[in-house]
Parts: structure tokens; C-alpha cells; sequence
């Protein structure tokens, strides 16, 4: 059948992009590639980093959690639904807000100053942590947070009647639930950490604080060497595939339509103490999330009003217009994958970073045609690649509910593929379509991975231009683009989301 | 005629034998405890099941190994009947052009005159959601007329309508069968509705399809089987 087809080929192109790539980083990083005592340290970097930002992602989350879970406030739906900002947030204006608070003349720095205290440097292991638990501590919360809500209310009555004391209530409810969602937050946090790339480019670097990815990165970039960065690939795909296989047990199903803001009445914490320690906490995570963003809006406008300059405006006309062209492939290539194998498959494909694929991408054009004149087509293919795995959790379910609901229909009614299609399986799909293309617009936007490798000065896209000009000291300009993508990828996620409810009728 | 012949159709924990021939044009029913299989001798029908053993026909055609949307067939389901999205113009006209295609002028007079026949005059521009689970069922059964083959099946499709409706609703079902001259299979827990419907019933009981019987010698003369089902009355 034309549908069963059509879903081989959309797999078939996923493999060839995939496997593609790594055969070129094979064929290329054989022999030719060398070990350079520098490679030993990036690949222990980049575990200890991952190590570390997991570890305090995961532990911090879980009085985030418990808070949340069991306190009443005003704005508690809004944080909730805040925690769920980060993923759509580019990480390069993630960056830029750290840098204004715990940077060397950040807020933090001139709050101690004033006391006498020391002075913090960002830059290092300790800043890469801190962006990574930045990005992963809500998502670390936000399945705790799941889990916990899911506790039945008859369980904390019970606990109520009983009598127990916090610490015996604890016991018995809380962490016995922690230890089962607390392996796998952790898990995916390491696996997500130990392929980013954008961090490591800003505040890592050096000998101390490079990650394999960004040794792939400075391989391709200032030595040419193209035979070293296909055998740092090589070590990359490994680490990423070990530790895709360690997720896979470990990691627990995350939604991202969690937390309704649902309430489970609570008879507990209801002493001073626990009251007051809940929101302290509270309010710290609040403030680590909000305060970055708050600043990149505050010092983002005298740059924004200035009018940003021409190199911004064409970056971000360029990120635009990959942005757009990310979304409709990866809808296209999403909808035919929308099954239990599609997702699978969408799996295995992003497990190998982004860079990878970049470098191979580069070695297999390169024989054909200017790798660099390619960077905008190559940007768009691998963030259409990168964003269909979350395209397709979100489609997958809605999918598979028409064809269980209007399967039998469809055949007694004997529509044609198209008319199924058209008539019904796209209306019915359009909100999670919207949501899902919301999402991929939004993260191809502020991706700042493949671009690096390929990109010339005259095709940056925004979150380039900002690091460029951050690299260059401009940093009102920098402020100022940051806003703009800031704007964009939150932008373009509102618009296509919208667009899905907007009429929306069941 | 509708053949079923030596049937053997897994199901959960048993499997559905017998053998059956039903004449095009008549209202059956199709009668016996919950479980006992009335839906999956539906589903064989329609060919939403595949067969252990046994054979489909269709006035000497065979349809054993027919898909559904090749099978002569149309189905009123317990519901999903109408895509909830569309209005029910173009649920209706789905039926005309199963390819998605528009509407032509002969198409938009024969779904008006089809909504007419059912009560819905006017309502073609409606949702699903807008109208009551009578209107729906009567939309629904338009679209069997404009499907227009020669067999029926109705798996409860009125079982959430109160008595009356449901009466009604029979009524119409019976005009619009007898306009076509289809056959009509309906499966129903309630006797009910057999005897205010069907000229014939045929028992599914004991992992077996009964033989038919006619309606009157069926409630005159219950098989042991049915008494054990409804209890004794």
C-alpha cells in the first residue's frame, strides 16, 4: 500500500542520513586519525561533566519537587508550566542571562564585591555544570513532580490517619518513589549533557574544560584536521551509544504534558519549619530560572532599540527561514514515522550527536561541492533529524488513536489513502501537529551545533552571530541579538501551537 | 444469499464454530449472552476478522479472503459512526466520494435528499457535536442509504437511545432496508428489539451460531441455551 511505502522511505532516508555520515567518519578516521594526549582528557571531561551536572540536577530537584508537590500558591500553575520553557530555550541566550548573573561582572560578583566576598569565575567545569543543571534541573523536577502528583490522594490520608511523622511518611511514600524516578532523571540528564555542545563552546574550552564535541569542533575549525575530528567522532559515537544503552534501561517514559497544576490534598508539612523550607526553595528555583531570563530581556533592549546591525538582521533572517524549513520537513518526515518503530528509529538517529552527522555530512560533500556554501541546507536537515524524536512522542499517541478510533470506518467507507489523509488523519492530528511543529521551530531556531562547523561569515544564522559577537566583546550587540532570537524561538513556538488550537474543533 | 460455512473464528479463550445462510432483503437479528461472540460474527461479515477455518459468500461470490473495503457491506458501528471534524455534509459525502474529492451538483441533492428521508432536513451544515445521539444515529444511517449495499450491519448502534428513539430509529432502518432491499444483521442484547425488528433470529450461544429461526417460533419456543441467558422470565 502507497501509506506502508511511504513510511519505509521516510525510515530508509532517516538510516541513510544516519548511517551515511558515520560511514564517512569511519572510512575517514581510519589509521589516519591521531590520538593526541589532549583526546584522553576531553573524553574524561566530558563524563565527569555529565556526571556532575546529573548528579545536582537530580538532587536538587527533589525538595524542588516535593515543594511543588505539596504547596499551595499563587503563580504555582505559571511555574509549573515555566519549567517547560527551557527545553524551546536557546541555549546560547541561556548563556548570555548566566553570564549577567554569575559571570565576572555579574550581579552575583557585584552583590559580593560590596560584602567583600570572593569573585566567581563562570568559565570552566563549574560553569558548564551550572548551565547544564540551568537546563536540566526543570526537567529533572518536572518528572519528580509527575511521579509524585501520581501518589493517590487515599495514600496521604491514610498516612494522615495513621499518625505518621514526616520522617515515617517519608519513609513509606517518598522515597521509595524517589529511588525509582531519581536512576532515570538521572540517566537521561548524563546521556542529554554528554552531546552538548553549545555549553561547552561558550563557557568551556581549554585544556581543562573541552568536551569531545567541542574537540570535534576545534579539529574541523582551527587545525582542518579532518582525519583527527572523524576519530574524535568515532570516540563520541561510542560514548554516546553506551550511554544511550544505559538510558534505555534506566530511563522512565517523560511526558511533556505533564503538570496540569493537578492538586493532591496533603495533610502533611504543615509545621512552620517545613512550611518555610518548602518555599525557600520554592523561590530559589524560581530565581534561577527567572532571573537569567529577566536579565537577557532587561539588557537585550538598549541593543534590540538600537537596531542590532546588519550582521543580526541577515543572521536572523537566515535562522528564520531554517527554522521554517526544519518544521516542514521534519513534519513530513514525522508523519509517515508516527509508530512504535518511526520513534524507535527517531531514537537511535539522535543518540549520535549532532556533530557527528555534521562531520560526516562534511566529509561526503566535501569531494561534490564547498562544504561551507552548504551550511544552511546541512543546518536545516540535521535539526529537522534532531527534533523528530519529540515530534514523534507527541504525534505518536494522537496517531495511533485515529487509526484505532476510524480505522474500521475508513475501510467500510472505502476511502482512498488520500482522502483518509486529507479528510481525516491531518484535522485530527492538527493540534498535536501544531504543538510538535511549535517545538521544532522553536529548537531548530536556537540550535548552535552543526551550524559552527559549516558556517562562513556570510551564512551565520542568529545564535552564531550572538556567540560571535559575545567572542568579539560587543556585548550590547550580543545582548541585543539574544533578545531578537529570544523573541524568535519563543515567537515561533506561540504561532505554531496556536495555530494548531486555533479552530480547532473536535 | 449470505453464506457462512464450517466458521472457525478464535476468540479470547474459545472459538466460534457453526454454519449459516442468509437471504438478501431479510432483517435479522442476531441474539445471546455478552461474550458469546455476536460481534465477532459481525466482524466475520464484515471481514474485520480473519478466519481459522470456513468460508465467506456472497450470492455464489466468494469473500473469504475479500478486505473489508471490498466486501459488499456497510457497517453502523456502537459509535465513531461520523468524523467528529467534518460536518455532516461531508460525512455524508464521503460515502459518494471515497476519494475526498468535492461535491458535485447530483451528490449535494441526493445527501439533502437523503438527510430528509432521516428527519435532518437543514442540518447538513452541523457538526457531530452540535447534534443529539438521535440526530447522529440518523445521520449516520443517511450515509448507510447513500452507501446503498446490499448488506447491513448494525453492531448496538441504538443502544444508547432511550426506548422510544430507539423504536423510532428501527423504524427508519427497516424503511430505508427495505428501500434497498438489503439484508440486515443486527446485533442486540435486547429481545426487545428482535421481536419488534427481525423476521428471523439466530442464536449465538455456547461458542455456536444457531441455525435462524423466524422471529415468532424463536420467542414462542425459546432454545434452552436463550433461556439460560435471559433467566426464566
Amino acid at each position: 500500500m502507497a501509506q506502508r511505502a511511504l513510511s519505509i522511505s521516510a525510515g530508509l532516508a532517516l538510516a541513510i542520513l544516519t548511517l551515511g555520515p558515520i560511514a564517512a567518519v569511519l572510512i575517514r578516521a581510519g589509521g589516519l586519525g591521531s590520538f593526541r594526549p589532549g583526546d584522553f582528557e576531553a573524553l574524561q571531561f566530558t563524563v565527569w561533566q555529565a556526571l556532575l551536572s546529573g548528579f545536582f540536577s537530580t538532587l536538587l530537584a527533589i525538595p524542588v519537587a516535593r515543594a511543588l508537590a505539596r504547596r499551595q500558591f499563587f503563580g504555582r500553575r505559571l511555574l509549573i508550566s515555566l519549567l517547560g520553557a527551557p527545553f524551546i530555550l536557546p541555549v546560547i541566550v541561556a548563556v548570555m542571562g548566566l553570564i549577567a548573573v554569575f559571570g565576572q561582572n555579574g550581579i552575583l560578583n557585584s552583590g559580593l564585591a560590596a560584602f567583600g566576598g570572593p569573585r566567581l569565575d563562570i568559565y570552566g567545569l563549574h560553569g558548564v555544570v551550572l548551565a547544564h543543571v540551568f537546563f536540566n534541573l526543570p526537567l529533572a523536577t518536572r518528572m519528580l513532580l509527575q511521579a509524585w502528583l501520581a501518589i493517590p490522594a487515599e495514600r496521604f490520608r491514610l498516612a494522615a490517619s495513621l499518625g505518621l511523622t514526616p520522617w515515617g511518611q517519608f519513609l513509606t511514600l517518598e522515597w521509595p518513589l524517589i529511588r525509582r524516578i531519581a536512576p532515570g532523571a538521572f540517566a537521561v540528564i548524563f546521556v542529554i549533557c554528554l552531546t552538548s555542545f553549545a555549553v561547552a563552546l561558550t563557557l568551556g574550552g581549554g585544556p581543562r574544560a573541552t568536551t569531545v564535541e567541542l574537540a570535534i569542533y576545534q579539529a574541523m575549525r582551527f587545525d582542518f584536521d579532518l582525519g583527527r575530528a572523524a576519530m574524535l567522532a568515532l570516540m563520541q559515537l561510542g560514548l554516546a551509544t553506551v550511554a544511550g544503552l544505559i538510558a534505555l534501561k534506566l530511563a522512565p517514559s517523560q511526558g511533556f504534558g505533564v503538570g496540569r497544576g493537578r492538586q493532591v490534598p496533603r495533610w502533611d508539612g504543615r509545621s512552620t519549619m517545613a512550611r518555610t523550607f518548602d518555599m525557600i526553595w520554592i523561590f530559589l528555583a524560581a530565581a534561577f530560572l527567572l532571573v537569567p531570563l529577566a536579565l537577557v530581556v532587561l539588557k537585550g533592549m538598549p541593543g534590540l532599540f538600537a537596531g542590532a546591525g546588519q550582521g543580526t538582521w541577515t543572521a536572523a533572517k537566515h535562522s528564520v527561514l531554517v527554522a521554517l524549513a526544519s518544521t516542514a520537513l521534519s513534519m513530513v518526515w514525522a508523519l509517515p514515522l508516527a509508530n512504535r518503530k518511526g520513534e524507535l528509529l527517531s531514537v537511535a538517529a539522535i543518540a549520535i550527536s549532532p556533530l557527528v552527522i555534521g562531520t560526516g555530512l562534511f566529509l561526503i560533500l566535501r569531494p561534490f561541492v564547498n562544504p561551507f556554501t552548504m551550511a544552511l541546507p546541512v543546518t536545516t536537515v540535521v535539526n529537522a533529524m534532531m527534533a523528530l524524536p519529540f515530534a514523534l512522542r507527541i504525534l505518536r499517541p494522537e496517531a495511533e488513536a485515529v487509526e484505532h478510533d476510524f480505522g474500521r470506518l475508513r475501510q467500510t467507507l472505502r476511502l482512498t489513502t488520500w482522502a483518509w489523509f486529507t479528510r481525516v488523519w491531518l484535522p485530527r492530528l492538527r493540534r498535536p501537529m501544531g504543538f510538535a511543529a511549535g517545538l521544532t521551530a522553536a529548537l531548530a531556531m536556537g540550535d548552535l551545533g552543526v551550524i559552527a562547523l559549516f558556517a562562513d561569515p556570510d551564512r551565520a544564522t542568529l545564535p552564531l552571530q550572538v556567540y560571535r559577537l559575545m567572542g568579539a566583546y560587543q556585548m550590547e550587540a550580543a545582548a541585543g541579538a539574544a533578545l531578537l532570537l529570544l523573541i524568535l524561538s519563543f515567537g515561533l513556538f506561540w504561532l505554531f501551537d496556536r495555530g494548531g488550537r486555533a479552530g480547532a474543533d473536535t | 444469499m449470505l453464506t457462512l460455512e464450517n466458521l472457525n473464528v478464535d476468540m479470547d479463550n474459545s472459538a466460534l464454530t457453526g454454519t449459516l445462510s442468509l437471504a438478501p432483503g431479510r432483517r435479522v437479528a442476531i441474539l445471546g449472552p455478552s461474550g458469546a461472540g455476536k460481534s465477532t460474527l459481525l466482524d466475520v461479515v464484515a471481514g474485520f476478522r480473519p478466519l481459522r477455518a470456513g468460508q465467506v459468500g456472497w450470492c455464489g461470490a466468494d469473500l473469504t479472503h475479500s478486505p473489508p473495503n471490498k466486501r459488499p457491506v456497510s457497517i453502523l458501528f456502537q459509535d465513531g459512526n461520523l468524523f467528529p471534524h467534518l460536518t455532516v455534509f461531508r460525512n455524508l459525502l464521503l460515502a459518494l466520494k471515497p476519494n475526498g474529492q468535492r461535491a458535485s451538483e447530483e451528490d449535494s441533492v441526493r445527501i439533502e435528499g437523503a438527510l430528509k428521508r432521516v428527519g435532518l432536513a437543514g442540518m447538513s451544515g452541523r457538526k457531530p457535536g452540535t447534534l443529539s445521539g438521535g440526530q447522529q444515529s440518523r445521520a449516520a444511517l443517511a450515509r448507510v442509504m447513500l452507501q446503498a449495499r446490499p448488506i447491513i450491519l448494525l453492531d448496538e448502534p441504538f443502544s444508547a437511545l432511550g426506548p422510544a428513539l430507539k423504536a423510532e430509529m428501527l423504524g427508519l432502518v427497516r424503511d430505508v432496508a427495505g428501500n434497498l432491499g438489503a439484508l440486515v444483521v443486527m446485533v442486540t442484547h435486547d429481545p426487545d428489539d428482535a421481536r419488534r425488528f427481525a423476521e428471523d433470529v439466530v442464536l449465538v450461544a455456547d461458542d455456536k451460531v444457531h441455525l435462524p429461526v423466524a422471529t415468532a417460533a424463536f420467542f414462542a419456543n425459546p432454545p434452552e441455551a436463550y433461556q439460560e441467558y435471559v433467566g426464566t422470565q
